[in-house]
């Protein structure tokens, strides 16, 4: 079933929750809402769940207005971040209760109530645990006891709300790469909502950036991480330099030896971001962008070398290059070395909307 | 009870000057409480039960079988009835809309819960007659249609209630509170109605905490004095709660009688007592299953 939502706006309080936002996924799709908390993206899952009602705006299943019908008779799967297991039911039990609250008319008779449940628990693989109650699961188990219960009432929709944000980072892996081929294999339209940028990459057929109520870029995951519409969802998919820059001759510069003419683009400067692993150090200068720096720290546990860097004027780097390159530079602390951009991103005067980093210049 | 509490508390704050004679120290300190404990409760208790059978069982008996004795237990069980079911239905609503809503004058809400609480039993009496006496604010109004509150029946339930009023709802909020919402709107996306979610996810998780409240309403209704008192006008075999009852054989010398009334409301208290001890076990499981849960989610 396609979703649609239509001008949604929220406030609680003083808190616009939703500015304005539009939204449409189709069919099947796996999609990820990402964003920072306060971003709106669970207000957004809620409202689509009904357990929330926009201000204004409307939401759409199927080209059926459903804005103002309730949670109960939408139809929709919804996973809680921490569960909401029925903690006085047993896990059998947990799963069926979508089956056994159905009016009487609809509801299946006991035999199928059990073999539906049978199966559910298969899928999850839990079969053997179908006695047990939520307490005596890990949170693992319980987050597929949760879906499997979501799933029993055949929803048209899944939304889950940071389905694996209250699991270690092993579990969530694991999890994560489950869900994915569940979708593969039953195409239910699912929604989740996370804060982890390598989740939505990972997981998603497409991925919707939120900010501040706001929806800052949708597409693929490819789309969203090369080709970032603005500075904020290039700064929220991964870890960044910024700099102040400089354009000569149609091109931007940074670094201190490239003297060129300042171009005054809305009163200030362009602001170049780079990723740390698409910078490289130097011992000797080779390429016109430059800056010189001193190493501060490194950090060789991990797959990549994570160098911290600071400029004359104290402003930090981090600069990520291979175990190879670590070898054949000898990098030391306090070592003069020279860090050159591989591939830079220009925002022209659009600052972060976080201060903080910009200030820390990551 | 207490007794066993004592010691506890003991060796934790006597430690640091436990160089003297500590075990001296300790065991004057046991002997204290357990002589208290002697002194005001178990004295009285077995004085009450020493006086009932003073007579030996078939004065105790013949106390308990007068008609008036009867009706007195009667009323008492009615009002408690009263006051629990409709503190019930009261407390239920209350502590729900507090713990999963937020509204205006929430907070006042919660202060008008406890006004039974801060006002003294007998005000909570003079209230009822002034609103509903001869000379009271409704009073003309409810003699013209011959409608009989205060020095009746209905004025005795309206007292009971009023006074156990806090009772379950105070001992709800924190419960709902900590249960939050997520488990109802839960079984809400599954397709539950309302009420659904209430009976079959609500009502299980806040049972205990539920029974502790009635437990508490109960005791306080049977026992209620001074709220009752003012209301009541004493009519014998009509408007007489077991208290009032036995204050009156009490006044009238009935020692016996008096007693083997007193002696049932000492009884309902150890009931109580009890059932109060096991239902904070129970809940205390309860609770340690759920931090057990939590320490889980941590590890895994």
């Amino acid at each position: 079933m396609s979703i649609e939502a239509r001008n949604i706006t929220k406030r609680f309080g003083d808190f616009a929750a939703l500015k304005d936002v539009s939204l449409q996924i189709q069919a099947g799709e796996l999609v990820a809402l990402l964003g920072p908390s306060g971003s709106g993206k669970t207000t957004l899952l809620r409202v689509i769940a009904g357990l929330e009602f926009p201000d204004s705006g409307s939401v759409i299943f199927d080209g059926e207005e459903t804005t103002l019908r309730s949670a109960q008779d939408r139809g929709v799967g919804f996973v809680f971040q921490h569960y909401a297991l029925f903690r006085h039911l047993t896990v059998f039990e947990n799963i069926a209760f979508g089956l056994r609250v159905k009016p009487r008319r609809e509801r299946p008779p006991e035999s199928r109530i059990r073999a539906r449940v049978n199966d559910l628990l298969k899928l999850v693989q839990l079969d053997w645990l179908a006695d047990r109650y939520p307490s005596q699961l890990s949170g693992g188990q319980r987050q597929r006891v949760a879906l499997a219960r979501a799933l029993a009432v055949e929803p048209k929709v899944l939304l889950l709300d940071e389905p694996f944000g209250a699991l270690d980072a092993k579990v969530r892996q694991e999890l994560r790469r489950w869900l994915r081929r569940l979708h593969d294999e039953i195409h239910v339209t699912s929604l989740f909502v996370t804060h982890d940028q390598e989740e939505a990459l990972e997981v998603a057929d497409r991925v919707v950036v939120m900010n501040e109520g706001r929806i800052e870029q949708e597409g693929s995951p490819d789309e969203v991480y090369h080709q970032p519409a603005n500075a904020f969802v290039y700064h929220f998919l991964g870890n960044l330099n910024l700099f102040h820059a400089r354009v000569k001759d149609g091109k931007t510069l940074i670094g201190e030896p490239a003297l060129g003419v300042e171009l005054k683009s809305n009163g200030r400067s362009p602001l170049v971001y780079v990723r740390p692993h698409l910078m490289d150090i130097e011992r000797v200068p080779t390429h016109e962008n430059h800056i010189p720096a001193w190493v501060k720290h490194i950090n060789s546990a991990g797959p990549l070398v994570k160098v911290e860097l600071a400029t004359r004027r104290g402003d930090q780097i981090q600069v990520e290059i291979s175990h190879e390159r670590h070898q054949a530079l000898q990098l030391a602390k306090d070592d003069a070395v020279f860090v050159v951009p591989k591939d830079m991103k220009v925002f022209a005067g659009s600052e972060l909307n976080d201060p903080e980093e910009v200030a820390s210049g990551r | 009870m207490a007794s066993t509490a004592s010691p506890r508390f003991l060796t934790a704050s006597v430690r640091p000057r436990a160089g003297a004679h500590p075990a001296l120290f300790r065991w004057v300190l046991i002997s204290i409480g357990i002589i208290f404990l002697g002194l005001f409760l178990f004295l009285p208790l077995a004085a009450v039960f020493a006086n009932a059978f003073e007579k030996g069982w078939t004065a105790y008996l013949a106390a308990l079988r007068d008609p008036e004795a009867f009706s007195a237990i009667r009323l008492t069980l009615l009002a408690a009835a009263a006051a629990i079911s409709l503190n019930l239905i009261f407390g239920v609503a209350a502590a729900w809309a507090i713990a999963k809503f937020d509204f205006a004058g929430k907070s006042l809400l919660i202060t008008l819960i406890d006004v039974p609480f801060s006002v003294s039993p007998v005000i909570s009496g003079m209230i009822f007659v002034l609103l509903f006496g001869a000379q009271g604010l409704f009073g003309s109004w409810l003699t013209g249609r011959d409608i009989k509150i205060v020095f009746a029946v209905p004025g005795i339930l309206l007292a009971t209630t009023f006074v156990t009023f806090p009772f379950i709802a105070r001992e709800l909020i924190p419960v709902m509170q900590s249960l939050g919402s997520e488990e109802e709107e839960a079984a809400i996306t599954l397709g539950a109605s309302g009420w659904k979610a209430f009976f079959r996810v609500t009502l299980p998780n806040i049972k205990w905490g539920l029974f502790y409240g009635i437990i508490l309403c109960n005791a306080r209704a049977m026992g209620e004095f001074g709220a009752v008192s003012v209301v009541s006008g004493h009519i014998r075999g009509l408007t007489n709660t077991m208290p009032l009852y036995i204050e009156i054989l009490y006044n009238d010398y009935q020692f016996v009688p008096a007693f083997a009334v007193a002696s049932l409301l000492t009884l309902l208290a150890l009931v109580t007592l009890v059932a109060k001890s096991t239902v904070e076990w129970k809940t205390d499981r309860q609770r340690a299953a759920s931090r057990r849960l939590t320490h889980r989610e941590e590890e895994l």
